[in-house]
């Protein structure tokens, strides 16, 4: 218990740090002190002492939606693993449930952004959808790799009996790392595909989704933001772990650093993609995990024979 | 029979009485072909009010020649209607929509009489910001979208009303008028010189010293006062100044349009030297109460001069670094390179002027078609030129006259010797009575004209001001026509048009 304890604390870790490394990394690379390490955190403490302003327009469907996707993403944050710990939470298959909490957070704020009736958050919510819909094949695909290495089909079961892995298939792991570290790129809406940092709303893709949002619920919406990093660079942390030195403790600061540097640099160091472009960006990811999967499939067979 | 008086941008101001009037019928049929040919444009087209109705001016930039012609008309609009310059020639829309809103002259033909500014003293007060004429397609897969005319960060308003089929823009309809002041209207309100130079630095904030230049060439046109030599230079110095200030900020903020971080943070250091060092001249970082009429109250010393040379070497420096860069950024080059083009053939139809035309390679550049003070003397303008039309030459306009205006200055200032002699501005100086003045200045954006006519006792009498946004907003909405409507924003940057110049 106290295991699962320790690995519940080290994830909350890394959801609170991995922002700070953003941040701190685009500043220095712009030549720039910075704002506090935890600024976000304090920023979402003041949200959350706020009460919430909601459009006539909107239904009950708008003010249930942050809840819902907190929720979906807190549920499927229990699920992850660190390195050789165990998670709270753990059934076989939870690597499907687990996508399809995330997808199911990201209909909860679909439909709530349809639901404003605003033509911006319409927008927002159909380049959501197309981006959502095209990163799934990813998603499924890196983390069938995962479960094709060990059979397993729970994150718990894959990451504790992976040590056992040959180290032939380094090479995949760190592949499937990427894979991952993109799809955090998608799923938390930052350069190259979107940028949380601007304020034209005609180029906005999650942030004009949150825009009727206010106090509690904009707390909650950008709580699950980072809960969500979190799950994406563990995962591919886990990943990189299992080839070199699968402890927590080489896993830990291994997420936080490798998702906060990776966005920072790239947000400091490139444009953003022209919108059309986004899907080409995300089609070549799944293509690569659909490589990936091939390549750790026909590895695993030659192991075998 | 004469149908203009021709004179130029360096001459004084000529008398009323000299400006031919002719028949309108007779105008119309010149300028139907004359206008066929691009090396003429529309500088300034208005009407007056005077005893028993209206007089109409237009003022003709001939850019081969540097000659301007002007010409008036009295016509009797209310018996038989005008027809539409703008059937003919597009570049005369704002013009004649400015002139229906104010006194419902009716003009045969004009494709769309829409309102332009929506000013307090117009003629139809039913027509409001609620009421404006959008255009509207049907069709079930398209969709409108409305931005503004509150937007977010720190802009003017505007609202901009665009139909899309998906993500692609089929039509953009560009709504202003909502910073309507009444400069115009403000500007004859009191004859007190002092009040209207500010005035005249407040009808753009970005463009501070360009329209102040404006309006203290037109006082010292009405004067017949040749300035001397070091004022003229130190104006030049002054414009070139505000040049390099407004298009680093651009070239920063098209880089944070794209959330490209080090350019916008590089741009942004530099522009804050280049206002730093307006400020350390005059006092204000954007040039305000640098320009007075026939004199100045800032004039340069010895360590100013040295202070701007060193500052500018370092911007000038440094910046090339980043425009070096700038070039080889690929991920840069993609989203800005065959977007938002507006091809030369549309901005010379439209009447587009100022840098936004020179980068769709249609010449444009008062400072060398009609060059006034230093640039008539000193300086022999070679405008920057691109062909494509795109974000990015209006980029590469930008980055190529940012080190062009940085060379003017150096040279200018390399062997200049303040002499300490130059005189404080004159406020009081008798204008020529029945007169007509205008300037034309090249301000960063493009070209500003002022034109002003006097009452018999030297009075101002009426003020006509033209921010050069004015042709280029119709540059915009075309530029974004089957564009990603995401891209609006770059584009939208890439012009930088001005609300309150449009709306005055």
């Amino acid at each position: 218990m106290l295991v699962k304890l320790l690995n519940t604390l080290l994830m909350i870790v890394v959801a609170l740090s991995i922002t700070g490394v953003i941040n701190r990394t685009r500043a220095v690379l712009a030549g720039r002190r910075g704002i506090r390490f935890f600024q976000h955190i304090y920023n979402a403490r003041l949200l959350l002492r706020k009460g919430s302003v909601y459009s006539t327009t909107t239904t009950a469907l708008f003010r249930i939606a942050p809840t819902v996707y907190l929720g979906a993403a807190i549920v499927a944050f229990l699920f992850i693993p660190v390195a050789d710990l165990e998670p709270l939470l753990s059934f076989h298959g939870d690597i499907i449930f687990v996508a399809y909490l995330l997808a199911l957070a990201r209909v909860a704020i679909i439909l709530a952004a349809m639901d404003t009736g605003s033509s911006f958050e319409g927008m927002g919510a159909a380049r959501e959808a197309l981006y959502g819909a095209l990163v799934e094949p990813a998603l499924m695909m890196a983390m069938a790799t995962l479960a094709l290495f060990c059979g397993y089909s729970s994150f718990a079961d894959i990451f504790s009996t992976a040590q056992e892995l040959n180290m032939n298939l380094t090479i995949v792991l760190l592949l499937v790392a990427y894979v991952f570290i993109i799809i955090m790129f998608i799923e938390a809406g930052r350069v190259p595909v979107d940028d949380p940092k601007t304020h034209l709303e005609l180029t906005m893709i999650h942030e004009v989704m949150c825009l009727d949002y206010s106090g509690v619920d904009m707390a909650f919406i950008h709580i699950a933001g980072w809960l969500k990093n979190a799950i994406f660079a563990t995962i591919a942390a886990n990943a990189v772990a299992v080839a070199f030195s699968f402890h927590w403790w080489f896993a830990v600061p291994l997420a936080i650093l490798g998702a906060g540097l990776s966005v920072g640099i790239v947000e400091s160091l490139r444009a953003r993609n022209k919108l059309s472009r986004n899907v080409t960006y995300i089609l070549t990811i799944v293509a690569m995990s659909a490589l990936v999967l091939l390549t750790g499939f026909l590895l695993i067979q030659n192991i075998e024979i | 029979m004469k149908l203009y008086l021709t004179t130029n941008n360096r001459a004084s101001a000529v008398a009323i009485s000299d400006i031919p009037v002719v028949d309108y019928a007779e105008l119309y049929a010149d300028l139907r072909d004359r206008m066929c040919n691009t090396r003429y444009h529309v500088g300034h087209y208005f009407a007056t009010e005077i005893e028993n109705g209206l007089k109409f001016y237009m003022l003709l930039l001939d850019d081969t020649t540097g000659e301007v012609l002007i010409t008036s008309f009295i016509p009797d609009y209310y018996a038989e209607g005008l027809a539409s310059l703008t059937a003919l020639h597009p570049q005369f829309h704002p013009f004649e929509r400015e002139m229906h809103e104010l006194y419902g002259i009716p003009f045969d033909h004009h494709p769309w009489l829409k309102p332009l500014r929506f000013p307090h003293n117009r003629r139809d007060k039913s027509s409001t910001m609620d009421s404006y004429p959008f255009y509207t397609i049907e069709g079930d897969e398209l969709h409108e979208v409305n931005v503004g005319p509150i937007h977010a960060g720190i802009i003017e308003p505007g609202a901009f009303r665009f139909i899309c089929d998906g993500e692609q823009v089929l039509h953009l309809e560009i709504a202003l008028g909502y910073q309507h002041r009444g400069v115009e209207e403000e500007m004859l309100r009191s004859q007190n010189r002092l009040r209207q130079t500010l005035i005249a630095e407040s009808i753009a904030g970005d463009t501070a010293v360009g329209h102040a230049t404006a309006y203290a060439e037109i006082i010292e046109k009405f004067t017949d006062t040749n300035i001397a030599e070091e004022l003229k230079l130190e104006r030049m110095i002054a414009i070139e100044l505000e040049r390099i200030a407004m298009h680093l900020a651009d070239t920063g903020a098209l880089a944070t349009d794209i959330g490209f971080q080090l350019y916008q943070v590089a741009c942004e250091a530099l522009r804050t030297v280049t206002i730093n060092t307006s400020q350390a001249w005059c006092g204000n970082r954007f040039g305000k109460s640098m320009i007075r009429p026939m004199g100045t109250n800032h004039p340069l010393t010895a360590e100013k001069v040295a202070m701007i040379r060193k500052n500018i070497a370092d911007v000038r420096r440094r910046y090339n670094e980043v425009r070096e860069d700038i070039c080889e950024a690929h991920t840069l080059l993609t989203r800005f390179e065959q977007c938002g083009l507006v091809p030369k053939a549309e901005m010379e139809r439209i009447g587009g002027v100022g840098m936004a035309a020179r980068s769709s390679g249609h010449m444009r550049d008062i400072r060398a078609t009609h060059p006034w003070g230093f640039y008539a003397e000193k300086i022999h303008h070679e405008p920057v030129m691109k062909g494509e039309g795109d974000v990015m030459a209006r980029l590469a306009t930008r980055m190529d006259e940012i080190l062009q205006s940085a060379d003017y200055i150096e040279s200018a200032l390399a062997t200049y010797t303040p002499s300490g002699t130059l005189p404080a501005p004159n406020y009081e100086a008798p204008l020529k009575g029945e007169a007509l003045a205008f300037s034309l200045i090249e301000g960063w954006r493009g070209e500003i004209c002022h034109v002003a006519l006097t009452a018999a006792n030297g009075d101002i009498a009426k003020y006509k001001i033209k921010d050069p946004s004015i042709h280029n907003w119709l540059g915009l909405a075309i530029a974004v026509r089957s564009e990603g409507i995401s891209d609006f924003p770059i584009n939208n940057k890439s012009f930088n048009l001005s609300y309150c110049g449009h709306d005055l």
